[in-house]
């Protein structure tokens, strides 16, 4: 397993963040977060509900403004406001907890609808292009079918194609088998194991510990609106520097989850 | 073994598992044989369907006797039998009518275009962010605002009557065209309070999953939001329809001669108000299908929310 220290050569983060803060209101749900993360590696963000996963990812999209700190994508500030934040968002590939396709349109559609809208991609060339990503995930069936029709685990993987068939350069994972019932949540898993190793570069926020040691390059632990700890799963997992991450791992295991 | 019609809606909800429910198509093929217990219960709710359907034609019918007998019974009935139940003028009244007809015919399809079309850009003109559509926001919702207060009778009349007053070149004076500009204008504001209603129903999550595919706001909105709010709200802007096709009958008040108004010249003549029950009951004939068909539209579409589908 490669870890960003010891990758050779053009490692410059993806994405880098520097003291991001973010509040709702009266709460503090990001105090002082940095991250970096190298290309063709999977940081995963573990932390209890509540933690600021989500919120992280969705500032890292431009989802939502930071309130101070900075956010680079491939050495370019994306938080200055001067910043086309929708030529920033076509880099990035999101798949959230609750899939969010679009119920009135196909799942080819739902697949195509951003290359051709927004990369000038022909509609021949995307189709094409999505039923091969569709073929390859198990789904060359349901092309024309309307989200509502499949399973949950069916739903997610679409989301995933979706999220792909524009080429990012960034995948986020927001939770993404958090909605599955248990025995649909090895399919999606599968499929986001199958782009690490294809290289893909991603940031997932997630409640499946197994899954994070198994496929996570860098382990970051949020806790209090700070990354508490952050390291190599084994590091994060095996030995825990930090008395609250040792809590954290405690309660999950106790849980079984782990 | 169908359950009796009426009753069969509601049961077929209680026991999914039973076949008479019919969603399934067809019988499966597994040697199953009702038993005992399953046909007593059959037995049993046919026997309360039939009584309900004859205690239902009974109160029907007890009810419309009793209505007829205060109406005949009643001293002034003869005289009103006359003078608004003339078969006479009935007849007379019945082709003009027809005729005056097509008028709120035609009025109602390129109004119901007009406002559909206006009320459209109304809601998005309100749902724009950013500081440039600033004006645009305000005007939309003060249109709105205006519009929905103003009572139908007072617009018409102000822009039936009043613009030809004001003898502006190049302005048309015809009563159809101003009174079809009138009905647009107030039915634009209800269509675009409907449009918005829709395009704020839709959950910002999907707002997101577009925009975080690159899609801009005005291609989220065009691609994603409006495309699902105008289906989710099929039902009310029917009902509007509904309700323009009867208000096409006020542009009569400018001497436009539609259904109204036809009849209207036989009672200004005869002193008989026949015409107008031609009139009113011609114009019910005309909503009927249209209501029939909202209502079809709204079970279809719970139908399919009941199934889990998500529109």
């Amino acid at each position: 397993m490669s870890t960003p220290e010891n990758t050779p050569v053009s490692n410059a983060p993806v994405l880098r963040m520097e003291s991001v803060r973010k509040t709702f209101g009266g709460s503090v749900v990001l105090r002082d977060v940095g991250l970096e993360v190298a290309p063709h590696t999977v940081t995963a963000l573990i932390g209890a509900s509540g933690s600021g996963k989500s919120t992280l990812l969705r500032c890292a999209n431009l989802l939502e403004e930071i309130d101070d700190g900075a956010i680079w994508l491939d050495g370019e500030e994306i938080t200055d406001p001067r910043v086309d934040q929708d030529a920033v968002r076509r880099r990035i590939g999101v798949v959230f907890q609750a899939y969010n396709l679009f119920p009135h349109m196909t799942v080819l559609d739902n697949i195509t609808l951003a290359p051709r809208r927004v990369h000038g991609v022909s509609r021949t060339e995307a189709e094409e292009r999505a039923r091969g990503l569709l073929e390859r995930l198990g789904l060359g069936g349901k092309a024309d079918a309307y989200p509502d029709r499949l399973s949950g685990g069916q739903q997610q993987r679409v989301a995933i194609v979706r999220a792909l068939a524009v080429r990012p350069r960034l995948l986020l994972l927001d939770e993404i088998t958090a909605a599955l019932d248990p025995e649909l949540v090895g399919e999606v898993l599968e499929v986001v194991r199958g782009l690490k190793d294809e290289g893909m570069t991603m940031v997932l926020a997630t409640h499946e510990m197994g899954f994070a040691r198994d496929v996570a390059d860098q382990v970051c632990f949020l806790d209090g609106g700070v990354v508490l700890e952050r390291g190599t799963a084994e590091q994060v997992f095996g030995d825990p520097q930090q008395e609250r991450t040792r809590r954290f791992l405690r309660r999950i295991v106790e849980a079984g989850r782990l | 073994m169908t359950v009796t019609k009426g009753e069969s809606a509601r049961e077929g909800a209680d026991d999914k598992g039973d076949m008479s429910g019919g969603t399934g198509g067809g019988v499966p093929d597994d040697g199953y044989v009702p038993s005992e217990r399953r046909l007593a219960r059959e037995r049993y709710r046919r026997a309360r369907a039939r009584r309900a359907t004859a205690v239902a034609a009974l109160s029907t019918l007890v009810t419309v006797a009793l209505l007829y007998l205060v109406v005949v019974s009643a001293p002034g009935w003869p005289r009103t039998k006359e003078t608004f139940f003339s078969a006479h003028y009935a007849r007379e009244a019945f082709p003009k009518v027809l005729e005056g007809l097509w008028l709120n015919v035609r009025l109602l399809l390129i109004c119901g275009v007009a406002v559909l079309v206006l009320g459209m850009l109304i809601a998005v003109a309100r749902t724009l962010r950013g500081p440039v559509f600033f004006p645009l926001r305000v005007l939309a919702a003060a249109y709105t605002d205006f519009f929905r207060g103003l009572p139908l009778i007072i617009n018409l009349m102000i822009v039936v009557l009043g613009v030809p007053a004001l003898r502006l070149q190049g302005v048309t004076v015809d009563p159809v065209l101003l009174g079809g500009t009138a009905l647009t204008l107030t039915y634009s504001a209800y269509v675009a309070e409907v449009f918005r209603a829709g395009i704020e129903s839709i959950h910002p999550s999907q707002r997101a999953a577009a925009r975080s595919l690159g899609l801009t706001n005005r291609q989220a909105l065009r691609h994603v939001v409006l495309p699902q709010a105008v289906r989710r709200q099929v039902p009310p802007l029917l009902n509007d329809l509904v309700s323009l096709q009867k208000d096409t009958g006020l542009v009569s008040i400018g001497g436009a001669v539609d259904a109204v108004r036809a009849a209207d010249i036989i009672v200004g003549r005869s002193l008989n108000y026949t015409p107008y029950i031609v009139a009113g009951l011609v114009f019910v004939a005309l909503t009927i299908p249209m209501t029939r068909f909202t209502d079809w539209v709204t079970a279809r579409m719970d139908r399919r929310r009941a199934q889990g589908g998500s529109l």
